[in-house]
């Protein structure tokens, strides 16, 4: 068997081509269940408490009242949740978050729940909760957060990172650095310099399917968990440890997801109906609000950077450097190290420095969102980028070409790429027909580049042959844009059989080997270099069955296909999978193929996006009228799939770019909770997003794939920033670019 | 003797280099080696680190060698969305 997980350059039949989606029927008639579509019998409603202060301290919570309605039959707090995480620092935030203990860090911090027979019981004893509060002062604003006299969040929160370690706590909970060269140096061989600082507001995933579950908990230490997840392995892992149980007495069932894009990488109401199950000694379902997944759930940062790049007069940039400062919410994260990571990834540069400090604040525990961190960095970069360029009179795309990354180079972040795919999406946006389009009245072009690590990790997977020849492959990780598709391509391609054959199911957590979860555009390639890895078991499995049914040596028999075929001088016709199948009662009982393994070697990533925009003087407003997405996927197994990855990826950084942001009040409350405040790219929205896929091999995969759902949410910020500059004259430092900023940014101009 | 580069964040941790030597044939060998003369890596070390060798990051496998003159620079381990 060929377990050599390297790329071979061979040729495909299923891989590459677009089959109708597996899930489509079920999505669009209603059938497909997804968190709060299941039921159990005897469940009952939990509803969350949430702090209306931004941080306080809780001096009290009297929960009688509400015990005593009839209906409730459980209220718990934080001492229904004790710590059980054994001084883990990852699982004690976690912890803490999902149900406040001594403080309330936030607008919408959980601070109590309730479970009865049903909604309005709920409610009603939701308002019987009495909570006595300390209200302290409070700090949303990621600047005002570092101040020397900022109200500090934790007063044991001693930067990380730094060495000797700082006498006085504050709210930089870590500070990471990254780079080479020397890059005073660098800038004194510039000629050109620019410094300016760039703010990007919090904006939040926005998928559609709020946080759902439902929790059963069973007295002998024993329960099931059914939720809307990326990472149900995960999941159980964080609960398991979180609620004190047996990490395989849990079993954790996914259901569909409505979108994740990495806010469901995080607990957030799951440990809470677990212990509500766990006191009411009956199934709990909670399922969020929109209001409670806006204030209580992980939006992304909000940030403050500081970039100054310097380039000569012929264009080669001499030095880069960036401080970034991320919030967090109230607990440390590590979003501004990967937008320290990530900022001049695409380019060359011998002197490069960054630094990233994690703030801490009082809004939501900051989530993964897409690429995290990465769409900030690269809005500041890449604005200051065409800035120089215009200063020096060159190309803003041939700033870039020059200076592009490439196989060798060594990385910003610090090691040396392989073979990688920046330059040719450059070069394939210079010979795009959008960059030669004529502009019309108010309008503008610009480009950006984008980049995302990606990554692999453990996978699990099984692969039974029925015994009509059909094929159920099991996989752990959860199929959010595709992956049920792409992996029938890969099993169907590696068998040999026709994809129509192939069943991809997501196996609950009882079913396989941990799996990690579908984040960091791992899940196709992780699970497909494991798929195709058990789909070759089997074949080597069907071999020998085939030499017994034969009566010949296995060394004479070779798999071409989709059939066994005995090689030499013989008659005997091929033998199909189905032929096998039926005799495998006689040949040795079930065929099947299993694989474990750690997927490593996931090829970084590049995305380079043209766009032109219109603004209306009068209103400020801006319309996308033309957008292109070029980006390097490795092999597109199912490119309609990745076609929709680069669509969704770009009209999610639009809605960043121009309208998304949290906004809150002189008090600390959030005030836009809700999609008629906090305003999404709609189809009407948006022109259709073309889009041009580059194949590089990722030599570390069979089948060259790279990741590919995250890259394409990093370039829009930027190169809608460029665009409105070029349309404007004005340059955009301030995301979103709402209609208000544009127009004060002209007003200020014009001044 | 692999040369080991260092992350900015990791190096208050050995002493503030850069750059330093060990003795290590596999990824598993470095952390082992790793731990043991710098003692203030190990929290970093059970948070995750991963190991880029020629530029292929590597972040659970332990078994995986360390070529001659490869390079082998450490990072933290990230996290996707």
């Amino acid at each position: 068997m060929n377990d050599d997980p390297g790329y071979t350059g061979q040729t495909f039949k299923s891989v590459g081509t677009r089959p109708v989606r597996p899930d489509g029927i079920d999505k669009v008639t209603g059938r497909a269940r997804y968190g709060a579509d299941f039921t159990m019998p005897g469940q009952l409603t939990g509803l969350i408490l949430r702090s209306p202060h931004a941080h306080a301290t809780i001096k009290k919570i009297d929960i009688s009242k509400a015990e005593a309605l009839p209906g409730v039959k459980a209220v718990i707090t934080s001492k229904d949740m004790p710590d059980e995480t054994g001084g883990d620092r990852e699982l004690l935030p976690i912890l803490e978050n999902c149900m406040a203990r001594k403080k309330a860090f936030y607008d919408g911090h959980a601070v109590a729940a309730v479970a009865a027979v049903d909604m309005p019981t709920a409610k009603a004893a939701l308002k019987l909760i009495e909570v006595e509060y300390k209200i302290h002062k409070h700090v949303t604003d990621v600047d005002k957060a570092v101040e020397p006299k900022a109200p500090v969040l934790h007063r044991d929160c001693f930067t990380r990172g730094v060495d000797p370690k700082p006498e006085k706590p504050s709210n930089v909970a870590r500070i990471s650095t990254f780079g080479h060269g020397d890059v005073d140096a660098g800038f004194e061989q510039a000629d050109v310099i620019i410094e300016r600082n760039f703010r990007t507001e919090q904006t939040h995933q926005g998928y559609i399917e709020p946080h759902a579950c439902v929790a059963s908990i069973s007295p002998d230490g024993s329960g099931e968990l059914w939720v809307c997840t990326q990472g149900h392995f995960v999941f159980r892992q964080q609960c398991a440890q979180l609620l004190g149980m047996d990490v395989s007495k849990l079993r954790v069932t996914s259901s569909e997801i409505g979108g994740g894009f990495g806010g469901k990488t995080h607990l957030w109401l799951e440990p809470v109906a677990m212990a509500l199950s766990r006191k009411a000694n009956r199934p709990v379902k909670l399922v969020m609000s929109r209001e409670d997944v806006f204030r209580a759930s992980g939006p992304t940062s909000a940030t403050s950077i500081d970039v100054k790049i310097g380039v000569t007069k012929d264009g080669r940039i001499t030095a880069g450097d960036a401080t970034l400062r991320y919030t967090s919410g109230p607990w440390a994260g590590s979003w501004a190290m990967l937008g320290a990571m990530t900022a001049f990834a695409c380019y060359d540069m011998e002197n490069v420095k960054t630094t990233g400090l994690e703030v801490l604040v009082n809004r939501p525990k900051t989530t993964a969102y897409r690429a995290p961190s990465a769409p900030m960095a690269a809005f500041a970069v890449e604005s200051v980028l065409d800035e120089l360029a215009k200063r020096i009179g060159m190309d803003a795309l041939e700033l870039r070409i020059m200076n592009a990354a490439k196989e060798g180079t060594q990385a910003s972040y610090g090691p040396v790429y392989g073979p990688i795919g920046i330059g040719p999406s450059l070069e394939a946006a210079k010979n795009h027909p959008h960059m030669k389009a004529k502009l019309g009245k108010n309008q503008g072009r610009g480009m950006a580049c984008g980049f995302w690590f990606n990554f692999g990790g453990q996978s699990c997977t099984n692969l039974n042959i029925s015994m009509d020849g059909s094929v159920t492959l099991t996989v752990g990780t959860i199929d959010v844009g595709g992956a049920r598709a792409s992996l029938s391509l890969c099993v169907a391609e590696e068998l040999g059989i026709p994809y129509e054959q192939v069943k991809t199911v997501i196996g609950d957590t009882g079913t396989l080997g941990y799996n990690e979860m579908t984040d960091g555009s791992r899940g196709t390639f992780a699970s497909s270099m494991s798929a195709i890895m058990s789909a070759r078991k089997a074949i080597e499995e069907m071999r020998h069955r085939a030499a017994r049914m034969w009566e010949i040596s296995v060394d004479d028999v070779v798999w071409e296909d989709g059939h066994a075929r005995a090689t030499g001088d013989t008659n005997l016709p091929p033998l199909s999978i189905a032929d096998i199948a039926s005799a495998a009662e006689k040949s040795g009982g079930p065929i099947a193929g299993h694989t474990q393994l750690v997927a490593d070697g996931a090829g970084v990533s590049f995305a380079t996006h043209i766009c032109d925009i219109e603004v209306d003087p009068e209103t400020g407003a801006t319309k996308v009228v033309r957008y292109t997405v070029i980006q390097d996927a490795g092999k597109a197994v199912h490119p309609t799939y990745v076609e929709g990855q680069f669509q969704g990826g770009a009209a999610q950084g639009i809605g960043w770019a121009l309208n998304e942001e949290y906004v809150y009040g002189d008090d600390g409350r959030l005030q836009n909770p809700g999609f008629l405040d906090y305003r999404i790219p709609v189809c009407s929205d948006l022109p259709m997003i073309d889009t041009q896929i580059l194949e590089i091999p990722n030599p570390n995969h069979p089948y060259g794939i790279r990741g590919v759902g995250e890259t394409s949410i990093v370039p829009p910020l930027a190169a809608i920033g460029n665009a409105v500059s070029n349309a404007t004259g004005v340059r955009m430092t301030h995301v979103p670019m709402s209609p208000p900023r544009i127009l004060d940014a002209l007003d200020e101009a014009q001044a | 003797m692999a040369e080991i580069q260092i992350w900015g964040g990791l190096r208050p941790a050995v002493g503030g280099a850069s750059t330093i030597t060990l003795e290590a044939a596999t990824i598993r060998e470095l952390f082992r080696k790793l731990e043991e003369r710098y003692p203030k890596t190990l929290p970093y070390i059970e948070q995750g680190i991963s190991v880029s060798i020629d530029g292929v990051i590597y972040r659970d496998s332990w078994e995986k060698k360390l070529p001659k003159g490869a390079e082998i620079y450490l990072l933290p381990r990230i996290e996707g969305g």
